[in-house]
């Protein structure tokens, strides 16, 4: 393996830094992506698959791009448009059209389902539902494929993917990254792009930055195939998730473990454990006519959130050829939009196309170092470094 | 905003959206849990009766006839009689060939048959959060939780599997089902068989066969000469069984009912094939060690090519890596002393759990042949006559030329040039094959049998094809629940009191959903105290 390095160098082949690298390589960009594993392998390619972000300043952006990706790539991702979210309790209904009323732009149309109409478009809903909201915009893509998608597409375009290789340090000169250092070598780069999710915190700070962000388990339950309903992105009742076009019911939701920090290479640990009969049970209560259905498989996700739950995405002032990206837990459905914002940042400096004042690091420079234990963001009984994880 | 970014009242600390204090006790207790009644699980359990603790047996005999259509855990193939349907009878049957059970009984071993054990749990990195050492347990009805001291995994071995044109009929089945099926159930509905394989496991079944009055048509075996023993090939001979070498199963013909025939092919590149009328297909190419809950308990498997292939990793008295767990019988490596081995193991649970009793090992197995040579080369047989139309994932219909040219699923329609131009060769390029990583883009290993009848089949069919060495591809993953179950089967109908009003589609962090455009307004503080998100 040489050490020649890259014009850009992206650390993380999850689903920002792949897609960054992919928007970075249409531009003609020198772009390589260092993965401690294989692509995709950690909450990225794991996670339900959601494309709605309605709080995002990257929201419209992830909207016009999204129904576009399959051709944009030339790999499929499984899009699938619109979203029906109900529920089986009326308040939870009154909830769901609180949070979409006044909120969306107005050409993001949708419309409120009482329960007949909750049964008509959900054959799997039973006499329980109490209503819901139809969005005929925002939908699901399948996770996995999509990240390979993105790597398959950033591969055609003469990008490189380097798997396997973990980073052990960052050489800095005169303000700048110089070089990135690691298990098979030392890359140089103009440019750095971190994106590695729950390893964020502990990237940055090798060259001194402090980026807050604590690591949890969240787990997600999957069935056997059944026949595809008219819609597959249906959820509800504390469930967040969708029926693949196989036709599996992958839903996820519950209560996450906050971890002790990732450890910098190879796999985090990611073990299911009982909340999956809790999560079974949710979803038996929002697909009573799916009772019978068996549930094959669970999956785990270590996840990184900052001490607000909101993305860090800016170019930093120092390193000033440093752009960081965290998307704090919900990175999947942003990432076309993300990639986009990215590559402005590393190209410009600055976003073209959204305002993202809101996700700049600075906001948590008063943020103490015992905030998770201030927060309740840790395990009782497994505490062990938790103050490190500032 | 200034920090705290969000109000977080004391009696939500720590995280009330957590999982942290949340899990009800389990319903039971038992100081020794042993799963499995075979002949190392029994050992186990009545050691540890006679050691005085309480000790609970799991064994999921007899099988709901439900799981054994979705062949789980052994192949059935279909060809259980309907007798499978009578609860009470299969309970009988299951007593009344486990003598030893009995004995387990009368020691006061608390036995719960017809249990599946679907999940288990240790304090581990990433997972603190545990009260307890647990064992999810199920029948059809019902799930629930199991505490443990110690636990015994005498998981025992299933099929292999490697398929063939229309093997995914009913009537081709494995040695494990069969065995089952005839002493087990006494509940198989075939008539005349043949045999894939040749080694002792092969020649037994057929032996098996026989003795209860089956008709055995042949015994098919890939290599030139036979790989079992010369005392069990005289005894076929006598029986008059004849046995092909050279040769493997190309196509099973068959009706509404199943197998009708089995064309089997030359492997000399001859193309000559022969017919042969049989209303059943018994794979027994192997068996392989039952390690999905060690897997699960995060014990990664070790691979031992004289012992079975993948297997628990565990010392002469069944100690794993973890002190609460241990291994005997076939699913700690295949041709051992079962009886011993679980024998030892119990007892070095005892004694971890400061019980004086007396110390015990069990002699290192005696190393059987290569099963992965043996294996691989049949594999590539099959590949090289059958072809690559032969579905490699019959759940999930992946053929074996869509698994290698690590296609998107059919389901997709996808038709475009970008995917043509990747293989497995392009993605070997990227890194060392991963099947879970094959499995994800082509979903061969994703349907609902949770890949007992591909996982091993895929492994090397990738390992073929790339020219890696046999046991190079590490196995797909296994998860809970290990055992296909309904979803209102699994559901917790009374969790804690605290996991409904601390539910949360996703962390629950009040300040992750406000629009960024309320960020530092009044509608953001009005906001923070709502936390309702879509």
């Amino acid at each position: 393996m040489s050490g020649n390095g890259a014009s850009v160098i992206i650390i993380g082949g999850g689903v920002t830094g792949l897609s960054a690298a992919w928007w970075l390589a249409r531009e003609g960009v020198d772009v390589l992506v260092l993965e401690k594993g294989i692509v995709g392998w950690e909450a990225s390619g794991r996670n339900g698959g959601g494309c709605t972000h309605y709080m995002s300043p990257l929201f419209e952006e992830e909207q016009r791009l999204w129904p576009q990706m399959d051709e944009l790539l030339g790999y499929p991702t499984e899009y699938q448009r619109e979203r029906i979210i109900f529920s089986v309790d009326s308040t939870q209904v009154t909830f769901y059209r609180r949070m979409i009323q006044g909120k969306m732009p107005p050409q993001f149309k949708w419309d409120e389902l009482d329960a007949r109409q909750v049964r008509e478009a959900v054959p799997l809903a039973g006499d329980n539902a109490a209503g819901g909201v139809h969005l005929h915009f925002g939908g699901h893509a399948n996770p996995q494929r999509t990240v390979q998608a993105y790597a398959f597409a950033l591969q055609d375009l003469g990008g490189r993917i380097l798997q396997h290789t973990a980073v052990t340090g960052l050489e800095s000169e005169g303000g700048k990254i110089k070089a990135v250092l690691t298990t098979r070598g030392r890359f140089a780069c103009d440019q750095l792009v971190v994106a590695a999710g729950p390893q964020c915190g502990g990237l940055l700070a090798m060259v001194g930055v402090d980026l807050p962000m604590a690591p949890a388990r969240a787990e997600m339950i999957v069935t056997e195939p059944l026949p595809l309903m008219p819609l597959g992105g249906v959820d509800g009742n504390g469930l967040y998730g969708r029926q693949t076009l196989r036709g599996n019911l992958a839903y996820g939701g519950g209560p996450h473990e906050w971890l002790e920090n990732v450890p910098a290479e190879g796999e985090p640990p990611r073990p299911s454990t009982p909340v999956l009969r809790n999560l079974a049970r949710r979803l038996y209560e929002l697909f009573p006519k799916a009772a019978h259905v068996r549930v094959i498989r669970s999956w785990a996700g270590v996840i990184e959130n900052t001490p607000d739950g909101r993305p860090v995405l800016e170019r930093l002032g120092s390193p000033e050829n440093v752009t960081v990206a965290t998307m704090s837990s919900v990175g999947f459905g942003l990432s076309p939009a993300t990639g986009h914002a990215i590559r402005d940042l590393v190209m410009d400096g600055q976003c073209g196309f959204a305002d993202l004042s809101t996700l700049k690091l600075d906001r948590f420079k008063d943020v103490p170092a015992d905030w998770r234990r201030r927060q309740g963001w840790y395990q009782p009984g497994a505490e062990a470094g938790l103050e490190l994880a500032a | 905003m200034t920090y705290p970014f969000f109000p977080l009242p004391d009696d939500q600390r720590p995280d009330f959206k957590s999982i942290a204090g949340k899990y009800k006790a389990p319903e039971k207790h038992a100081q020794l849990l042993v799963i499995g009644a075979g002949p190392a699980g029994i050992a186990a359990a009545i050691e540890g009766a006679r050691a005085g603790v309480t000790v609970m047996l799991v064994d999921e005999h007899p099988i709901s006839p439900a799981l054994m259509g979705m062949d789980v855990p052994f192949q059935f193939g279909g060809r259980m009689d309907g007798s499978v349907q009578n609860q009470e009878r299969m309970l009988e049957q299951v007593l009344g060939s486990n003598e030893e059970l009995a004995l387990a009984f009368e020691l006061g071993v608390e036995i719960e048959l017809s249990t599946y054990a679907w999940g288990a749990w240790i304090e581990a990195p990433g997972l603190h959060s545990l009260p307890c050492p647990i064992v999810g347990l199920a029948n059809e009805s019902r799930s629930w939780l199991v505490s443990f001291d110690r636990l015994v995994l005498a998981t025992g071995a299933r099929d292999l599997n490697l398929s063939f044109e229309g093997s995914d009929q009913p009537g081709v089945m494995g040695a494990q089902a069969l065995h089952a099926l005839l002493i087990r159930y006494d509940a198989f509905a075939g008539r005349r068989l043949v045999v894939i394989g040749s080694d002792e496991l092969a020649l037994k079944t057929a032996l098996l066969a026989i003795a209860r009055g089956l008709e055995v048509a042949a015994i098919i075996e890939a290599h030139s000469e036979p790989a079992g023993p010369a005392d069990l090939l005289a005894a076929l001979a006598a029986k008059g069984v004849e046995l092909i070498t050279r040769h493997v199963p190309l196509k099973a013909r068959g009706n509404a009912e199943g197998v009708t025939g089995l064309t089997i092919s030359a492997v000399d590149g001859s193309g000559t094939s022969r017919e042969i009328a049989c209303d059943t297909v018994c794979l027994a190419l192997g068996v392989v060690p039952v390690v999905e809950l060690l897997d699960v308990l995060g014990l990664k498997p070790v691979l031992d090519a004289t012992r079975g292939g993948w297997i628990g990793k565990a010392g002469a008295d069944g100690a794993t890596d973890a002190p609460q767990i241990y291994v005997a019988g076939d699913c700690a490596g295949l041709g051992g002393d079962a009886v011993a081995q679980g024998k030892a193991a119990s007892l070095a649970a005892l004694r971890s759990l400061g019980r004086e009793v007396e110390a015990s090992s069990a002699a290192p197995a005696p190393a059987g042949p290569d099963v992965l040579a043996y294996r691989s080369f049949w594999m590539r047989t099959m590949l090289a006559t059958g072809g690559r139309d032969v579905l490699a994932c019959v759940c999930e219909e992946v053929t074996r030329g869509e698994l290698l040219g690590v296609q998107p699923p059919r389901y997709l329609g996808w038709r475009w040039n970008a995917m043509g131009r990747r293989d497995l060769g392009t993605l070997a390029k990227d890194g060392p094959l991963n099947q879970d990583q094959v499995k994800r883009l082509t979903r061969a290993c994703m349907g609902q049998c949770q890949a007992r009848r591909c996982r091993e089949q895929v492994a090397m069919l990738l390992e073929i094809e790339s020219g890696a060495e046999a046991g190079s591809v590490p196995l797909a993953g296994y998860r809970a629940p290990v055992r296909p179950l309904p979803l209102a089967t699994l559901a917790d109908m009374e969790e804690h009191p605290d996991m409904g009003p601390g539910w949360d589609v996703w962390f629950g962090i009040p300040t992750q959903w406000i629009h960024f455009k309320d960020i530092g307004t009044e509608r953001e503080r009005e906001q923070l105290g709502e936390n309702v998100h879509l």
